[in-house]
């Protein structure tokens, strides 16, 4: 299943033009996967993109929860695979964007139960109705890693800078595709932390990892906030964590966009350095 | 500043204590080598450079270190004395397991041998630096490396 599924990724049809399906990953649980879906695809929806979230963590599905659409959703993504309802009636339209779109996953479900074919034919399928598939896989490198990876094209590694979250980053970019690009977000980045030396550094991360960087996210407490109201902070546009997560889909997007600067906004000091344009 | 003044007294901080971590469990990793087989690789390492020359085993350093884009297996071997006649060749290939050393092309020094020239050939300690390159991930069946030795003209 796997050769075939290969080989049809090798030839994509010239016929119709094909959105991008990425799916975000990291191998550790609890470093942000979901939240970065929820937000990055946000942010591509506010830029006009026609984007599907595919929630892949059957069994254990909270993509719903931080965009707020727990409420909306009725079917989910086994019941699309298992042909009892079509994937239109599956997906849940987000309540603020009429570009981004959520197919959750089965809750009651396990992870064994996905079909790895019929789950690179559902990929296929959106990439023919989206401009981008944003997969949230599930933690591990079990079967429901292979399932989120298979019907994708590239991948974004989420990683903390913890030295567990480095090393299961470090394992789940040796298991994505050759093919793969992957791109790295360094989340929950404390810069005050890491200039006492207490943390480690995006430099120190990347430096083992070697990914192109895709974006960087400081640890605020707006990210609980948001995900207690189940409003990704993308749509916050006072928010830093949410002007990450824009800088991010601007990137994703192909734009030359400067990352804004991680600033640390407790200290007076370091605002009043970054107010001058230095580099906090 | 407190923060500051501690910094002065503490040798490493913990980002600097993680990144150490986290170097040598990826080494592991990467490698796919438990410590075990890198004593069985010493052994072996050992016991082949000991078929052309007599070696300090107990002073001999096995060591892997990561460096500006891949791993490398260092070894710092200590030579006592050159074991065989000169003549025969130092071109050798030997199979060590699934690790596939090759000695030096370099030829080692073909000056006659005088029986007082031998004698002090063999105070001389020598060091033999061997480097084993390998990428960044590489699984231990795969590993093809290239050992060299390198031997410099005697200096009396």
């Amino acid at each position: 299943m796997h050769e075939r599924s290969a080989e049809s990724q090798a030839a994509p049809s010239a016929v119709q033009p094909r959105g991008r399906a990425i799916v975000i990953t990291s191998g550790k649980g609890g470093v942000g996967k979901t939240t970065t879906t929820a937000n990055v695809g946000t942010a591509l929806a506010m830029r006009g993109a026609r984007v599907a979230l595919v929630d892949a963590d059957v069994g254990l599905r909270n993509l719903d929860i931080v965009l707020g659409l727990e409420a909306r959703v009725k079917y989910h993504l086994l019941d699309v695979l298992e042909e009892k309802v079509s994937l239109d009636e599956a997906l849940v339209r987000d309540k603020r964007s009429e570009q981004l779109f959520l197919l959750a996953a089965a809750q009651t479900r396990e992870k064994e139960e996905v079909d790895t074919g019929l789950m690179f034919a559902l990929i296929e399928r959106l990439r023919g109705e989206f401009d981008y598939v944003l997969i949230d896989c599930p933690a591990g490198i079990e079967q429901g890693f292979k399932n989120a990876v298979v019907g994708a094209q590239d991948a974004i590694v989420v990683c903390t800078p913890e030295v567990s979250a480095v090393r299961d980053a470090d394992r789940v970019v040796g298991l994505l595709p050759n093919a793969f690009r992957p791109q790295l977000i360094v989340n929950r980045l404390r810069l005050q932390l890491v200039k006492k030396g207490k943390m480690l550094s995006v430099d120190d991360v990347n430096g083992i990892l070697r990914l192109p960087l895709l974006g960087v996210i400081p640890d605020e407490p707006d990210i609980i906030v948001a995900t207690n109201k189940g409003e990704p902070l993308a749509l916050n546009p006072l928010s830093a964590v949410g002007a990450s997560y824009r800088a991010i889909a601007a990137k994703l997007a192909g734009d030359d966009v400067e990352a804004p600067q991680v600033r640390e906004k407790t200290s007076f000091f370091a605002s009043l350095v970054g107010l001058f344009g230095g580099r906090s | 500043m407190l923060g500051f003044l501690k910094s002065l007294f503490q040798p490493q901080s913990s980002s600097e204590a993680a990144k150490e971590r986290l170097r040598v469990v990826l080494l592991s990793d990467h490698l796919s080598l438990a410590p075990e087989v890198v004593e069985l690789l010493k052994a072996d390492l050992l016991a082949v450079m000991s078929k052309y020359v007599e070696i300090d085993e107990r002073n001999a350093e096995v060591t892997f270190e990561q460096r500006e884009s891949d791993f490398a297996l260092s070894a710092s071997v200590p030579i006592l004395s050159v074991k065989t006649d000169r003549t025969a060749t130092y071109r050798a290939s030997v199979a060590v397991g699934t690790l596939h050393a090759n000695a030096s092309e370099d030829p080692i020094p073909s000056a006659p041998a005088s029986p007082g020239r031998r004698r002090r050939r063999r105070r001389n300690r020598r060091l033999a630096q061997i480097q084993v390159a390998s990428t960044t991930i590489v699984q231990a069946s795969q590993v093809q490396a290239t050992a060299q030795a390198q031997a410099e003209p005697l200096q009396v």
